[in-house]
This record gives C-alpha cells, sequence and structure tokens, in this order.
C-alpha cells in the first residue's frame, strides 16, 4: 500500500539573490515519519526547511501539503496551513521581550477563541514536556541556550501542530538533555502521530528517530531513503559522515 | 456531531473535541449544569481531542470533583487516551505566579533601588575620573585613534543643530521680549537679557540637552550593545579594562568639545536675538555689542563653560552606568538607551538648577 504524502517537494530551485543554493529538491514526508536532513554547515539545510514553509519564495518548483500546492495560496488560506504546523528555528526565535510563559501563549490567544483557564492549562503542559516548568516566568534573556531552544520547542508546539519542524534542536544540548529530547520527539510521533522534519547533525539521534534521511550536498540531493539504505547506498559522502561522526 | 448532554448522573461527550469546538462545548454544559449535578463523565463519544481538549475534560472534571469526589474519564478510546496521557496536566506541579508586590513593598524596593544605583554609579564615576586622569599621561589600554573620531561625532557633528536651535531660542528670546521693552522704551536692554540668559543658562542647558540626547544615548547603547554581546566580558578576558578601553576616549573628547559647542552656541544666540535688537528695535550694532561686551563678565564665561564641562561628565557617567548595568538582549539595549537620556537630561537640569543657587 502506498500512502499519499503529507509534504510533497518537487524539483525546488532556491536562490539567495542570483546565488543557487539548492537545486533541484525532490522529497516526499510521509505521515507520521520521522526525516532528517542532513548535509555540511552551510549547505542549505535551513535554507530547504524556510523555502518549504515560504519564508523565502521558492525560485522555481512546486511544495505541497496535503495534496494542497502551497505556492500560488494568498496570506489567509496558507495561514490556515501554518496553523498546523510548529518551527522550532535553529536560534529559538522568543520574543525577547516578554516571559517564556507568554511567549508560549501567543499562537494560543492569536489563533483560538479559548478561554483564560484552558489556555494556562495548555501553556503549563507544554513547557512541563519541555522540561521548563520551573522557568515559567523567566525572560528568555535569563535562559541558556539550550533552554531557549526547549522553551521555543514549547512555542511551536502550542497549537498542537500536525507537522513539526525542528533546526538543529538538540545543537548545544548536552547528551542527556538532547536524548530527553529525542523521547520527547519520539513520543510526539507515536502518541501524537506527528510529522516530524528535522535537521541534525547528532549520530545518535539519528539512529534513535530517523526514519528517513536527506542528505544534501553542494545543493543537490544526493539520497533520500531509510538509514539503513543511506548506509548501504556506498554513496561517499555519506559513509564519511558516518565515519567520521563514529570515533 | 458533538455531543453533551447529561443522562443518570453521567455526563457525556460525543464528537470532536479541540480548540475550535470547546466554546461550543462551553455553552452547552453551562446550560446543563444549571439543573443538573453529574457524578461520572464518559468520554467514549469522543473521536479526537487535542491537547486543549485534554485541559478543558481537566477542568471540567476537577470542578465536579470539588463537589463530590473522585471522578474519572470513563471509556476513552486507545487513541483519545494516549492524547490525554501526553497532554494531562492533572500530576502537574503548578509554579506559582511570582506574588505581586503591595504598593509598600514596591516603593521600599524602589528606594534600596535607588540607594544601590547611586552607589554603583558613585563608584563608576569614580572609576571614570580616575582613569581618565590617568588617560591623560599615559595612552596605553585605550582604543587606539578614537580620541579624534570622538572629538569628530560628539563635537563636529553635533555644531549644526547646536547652531541651528541656538538661534532659534535666541530670536524667540528676543521676539518675546521686544515688545514690552520697547513699550518702556528700555531698548537697550535686550543686550543684557540676552547675554545674561545666553550666557548663563540657554547655551549650557540647549548644548547639555543635545549632546544627552545625541552622546549620551550612543554612550549608552553602544556600551550596552557591547555588554548583552559579551564583548565587555570578552575585553576583561584580554585583561583589558572597558572603562579605559571604551569610555575614556570617549570622556576625553567630551570634555574638550563640550566648552567649544557651548561657546558656539552662545555666540549663535546673540547673533538671533542681535537680528531683532538691530531690525525691531532699532539698536545699533555698535551699541548692541559694547552693551553685551559690558554685560557679560568673565567669571559668568567661566562659570558657564565651567558648568558645562561638568554635564558633560555627567551625561558621560549616566551613559555609561546604563549601558553597564543592561540587563536582558536587544530589547535591553533599547531600555538602557532610552532610560540614559531621560535620567542624564534629568539630572542635567537639576544640577543646572543647584549651580543657579549657589551663584546667582
Ligand atoms: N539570507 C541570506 N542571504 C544570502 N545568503 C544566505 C542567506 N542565508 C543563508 N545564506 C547562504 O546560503 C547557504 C546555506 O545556508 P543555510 O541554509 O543557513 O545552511 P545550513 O545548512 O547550515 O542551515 C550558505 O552558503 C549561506 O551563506
Ligand atoms: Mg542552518
Amino acid at each position: 500500500m502506498k500512502t499519499t504524502p503529507i509534504i510533497s517537494v518537487k524539483d525546488l530551485v532556491a536562490k539567495y539573490g542570483d546565488k543557487t543554493i539548492l537545486d533541484g529538491i525532490s522529497v516526499d514526508i510521509l505521515p507520521n515519519e520521522v526525516t532528517v536532513i542532513l548535509g555540511g554547515s552551510g549547505c542549505g539545510k535551513t535554507t530547504l526547511l524556510k523555502n518549504i514553509l515560504r519564508l523565502y519564495e521558492p525560485f522555481s518548483g512546486e511544495v505541497k501539503f496535503w495534496d494542497q500546492d502551497i505556492l500560488g495560496l494568498d496570506e489567509e488560506e496558507f495561514g490556515k496551513i501554518l496553523k498546523q504546523v510548529g518551527m522550532l528555528f535553529q536560534n529559538g526565535a522568543l520574543l525577547n521581550s516578554v516571559s517564556i510563559y507568554e511567549n508560549v501563549s501567543i499562537p494560543l490567544e492569536q489563533h483560538t477563541k479559548l478561554t483564560r483557564d484552558i489556555i494556562d492549562r495548555i501553556i503549563r503542559v507544554k513547557l512541563n514536556l519541555v522540561n521548563l516548568s520551573h522557568a515559567t516566568y523567566l525572560l528568555p534573556s535569563e535562559l541558556s541556550g539550550g533552554m531557549k531552544k526547549r522553551a521555543a520547542l514549547a512555542r511551536a508546539l502550542a497549537l498542537d501542530p500536525k507537522i513539526l519542524f525542528c533546526d538543529e534542536p538538540s545543537a548545544g544540548l548536552d547528551p542527556l538533555t538532547s536524548a530527553d529530547l529525542d523521547n520527547l520527539l519520539l513520543s510526539l510521533k507515536q502518541q501524537l502521530n506527528m510529522t516530524i522534519v528535522i535537521v541534525t547533525h547528532e549520530l545518535a539521534s539519528i539512529h534513535r528517530i530517523a526514519d528517513k534521511i536527506i542528505f544534501l550536498d553542494a545543493g543537490k540531493m544526493l539520497f533520500f531513503g531509510s538509514l539503513d539504505e543511506a548506509k548501504k547506498a556506498g554513496i561517499p559522502q555519506i559513509d564519511t559522515f558516518f565515519e567520521v561522526g563514529k570515533f | 456531531m458533538n455531543i453533551v448532554k447529561i443522562e443518570n448522573n453521567t455526563l457525556y461527550f460525543g464528537g470532536v473535541m479541540n480548540s475550535g469546538s470547546i466554546p461550543e462545548f462551553q455553552l452547552a454544559i453551562s446550560k446543563l449544569l444549571k439543573t443538573e449535578k453529574p457524578v461520572m463523565v464518559d468520554i467514549a463519544g469522543i473521536e479526537s481531542i487535542d491537547s486543549a481538549g485534554v485541559a478543558y475534560l481537566e477542568i471540567v472534571q476537577e470542578s465536579i470533583e470539588n463537589r463530590s469526589g473522585l471522578v474519572m474519564l470513563n471509556g476513552a478510546s486507545a487513541k483519545v487516551a494516549s492524547v490525554i496521557d501526553a497532554y494531562s496536566s492533572r500530576k502537574l506541579e503548578i509554579p506559582k505566579l511570582p506574588r505581586k508586590e503591595s504598593f509598600f513593598e514596591s516603593l521600599g524596593g524602589a528606594i534600596y533601588k535607588a540607594k544601590d544605583s547611586m552607589a554603583i554609579s558613585l563608584v563608576l564615576a569614580a572609576d571614570i575620573y580616575y582613569w581618565s586622569f590617568v588617560g591623560l599621561f599615559n595612552r596605553s589600554g585605550q582604543r587606539k585613534g578614537t580620541f579624534v573620531q570622538q572629538g569628530v561625532a560628539l563635537g563636529v557633528q553635533a555644531l549644526p543643530i547646536v547652531a541651528l536651535l541656538s538661534f532659534i531660542i535666541g530670536f524667540i528670546l528676543a521676539l518675546q521680549s521686544a515688545v514690552q521693552l520697547r513699550n518702556f522704551g528700555a531698548n537697550i536692554f535686550i543686550a543684557d537679557l540676552l547675554a545674561v540668559t545666553m550666557v548663563r543658562e540657554m547655551g549650557p542647558i540647549l548644548t547639555a540637552i543635545i549632546v544627552a540626547g545625541r552622546s549620551g544615548s550612543a554612550i549608552a547603547s553602544e556600551v550596552a550593545t557591547m555588554s548583552v554581546t559579551e564583548e565587555i566580558d570578552a575585553l576583561k578576558m584580554m585583561a583589558i579594562n572597558p572603562i579605559r578601553y571604551v569610555i575614556v576616549p570617549k570622556f576625553h573628547a567630551i570634555t574638550l568639545v563640550m566648552p567649544i559647542l557651548v561657546a558656539f552656541s552662545i555666540l549663535v544666540g546673540e547673533i538671533g536675538g542681535g537680528i531683532i535688537a538691530l531690525g525691531y528695535l532699532d539698536l545699533s550694532l555698535n551699541s548692541f555689542i559694547s552693551r553685551t561686551v559690558e554685560i557679560i563678565t568673565l567669571k559668568d564665561l567661566l562659570i558657564s563653560l565651567g558648568k558645562s564641562t561638568f554635564f558633560a561628565w555627567v551625561i558621560v557617567v549616566i551613559g555609561s552606568y546604563f549601558g553597564f548595568q543592561v540587563k536582558g538582549g536587544a530589547e535591553g539595549v533599547g531600555k538602557a538607551t532610552t532610560s540614559s537620556v531621560v535620567a542624564s537630561i534629568f539630572a542635567v537640569i537639576v544640577f543646572d538648577a543647584m549651580f543657579s543657587l549657589l551663584y546667582l
């Protein structure tokens, strides 16, 4: 049986000005899978995420969410899709002027008609998921780098997204916290049927959570498939990646 | 279809319970609860649920428990149960909101803080004066080439705005008084009036306010940015004194430049007023100038330039104080800058009043 992809990208070309960053990327993200985007620093992983989410308009190609072409949608219609998508940015991107509590409450207040007591509970539950209950009322500037990432993850989860994008969530986290985060992502997938697209370099993490691998190199997609296939594919760059990481 | 009903003391929920449908459930249940008092909750009919739904269910559950003891959510499908498990807030320890301070507590706190910041800024001022004095003889530890660059930024670039405002103020002062003086035939006293106000008050105050707005804020934002981006820490780690490196060149530049700006402001203000004196009050250029020179004493001039130098120092100290004390990230930089401008203009006016009382 063939499952229909939840996100489908075809021949995506991404540029900054005249500089082509990504050239002809085609992938299908399947529902309830964890897809890991791999590749050297600066190869365009963040760019790929941002183009899929139209934070930058793709130069050419096609991006579909739930079989709907999003590149032609106006702001309101695309907004409906975005409400079902959470994004954890590489540097957190918390609003610095308000507390963690308020950061998580923003999407809830803007996009739902829920009463205060319910919103309050949701915020506490989400902060508890990422183990940040003790930092509820702190400002982002009072958190460490790893705590900021977790707070940002809580905000990304505020509206129960169906798809979660994470840009290097475990960079800067210690191995234990990083393992906790992997477990959280796995339980989001298993208990809540989330689809997760994640950029990470952590080999341990990849082995724990990856269903599919996208390997980018020099603007091209070298490989797209399962982790085992990736290791057997005999592509030198991928072999080096797993070899060097092991030591 | 979403269902809420109460039968046999059991509250039944059914349908889709998510952030979109909850207001509907709330409306329905508030009507039902006016007449019925359920003691059990059945959620077998719920097909799908999200975290908002879980929060809502648990709020309902707890409100029933408050009346009639422990209640279970019965009959959840496997799918719904796993969502409830993931998002349950039942066993959460809820961190208490930090207690709001009472008026007197926050007043007391503010007084303590004012005392502390007074102490900190006095220490900072002492540091700045010390290193600036040492820095006159020993250039090491200062950023290279900044004295000239700062002199240009703080002084030369401020000239146009100082000139424009002083001209306008001198002109307006003269204009406002001219009619009155003319009525009394006291035309020549326009020179007295202009000389005294421009030299003693307007020149120094006006310049100080402009310098506080331009340069005090620049110092505060530069230092604050360096603090939040850990540049100040980096300097310390390289065994470089941040006050010597960043502040001292500015201190020297502003000390040199401020009296010049004030003298310039006085001159231009006199010109602005002079236009009225000559054009409207029919004074001759000669009598206006000789009267002005007669009125302005050397002591007045020295006090004026002296106090403006003092204002400049106050501005540097306050700017650095808010810069070094910055809290938070980029947000904090903006606040530090704003506070430094407000505080330094306030301080300049207060010190000016004190000078006026001392040397009437
Ligand atoms: N806003 C931008 N403008 C121009 N070039 C950019 C911009 N953002 C990233 N780049 C370039 O695009 C390339 C890919 O960046 P990025 O997607 O952030 O890499 P990474 O794989 O590390 O996430 C890099 O060479 C970077 O220099
Ligand atoms: Mg990146």
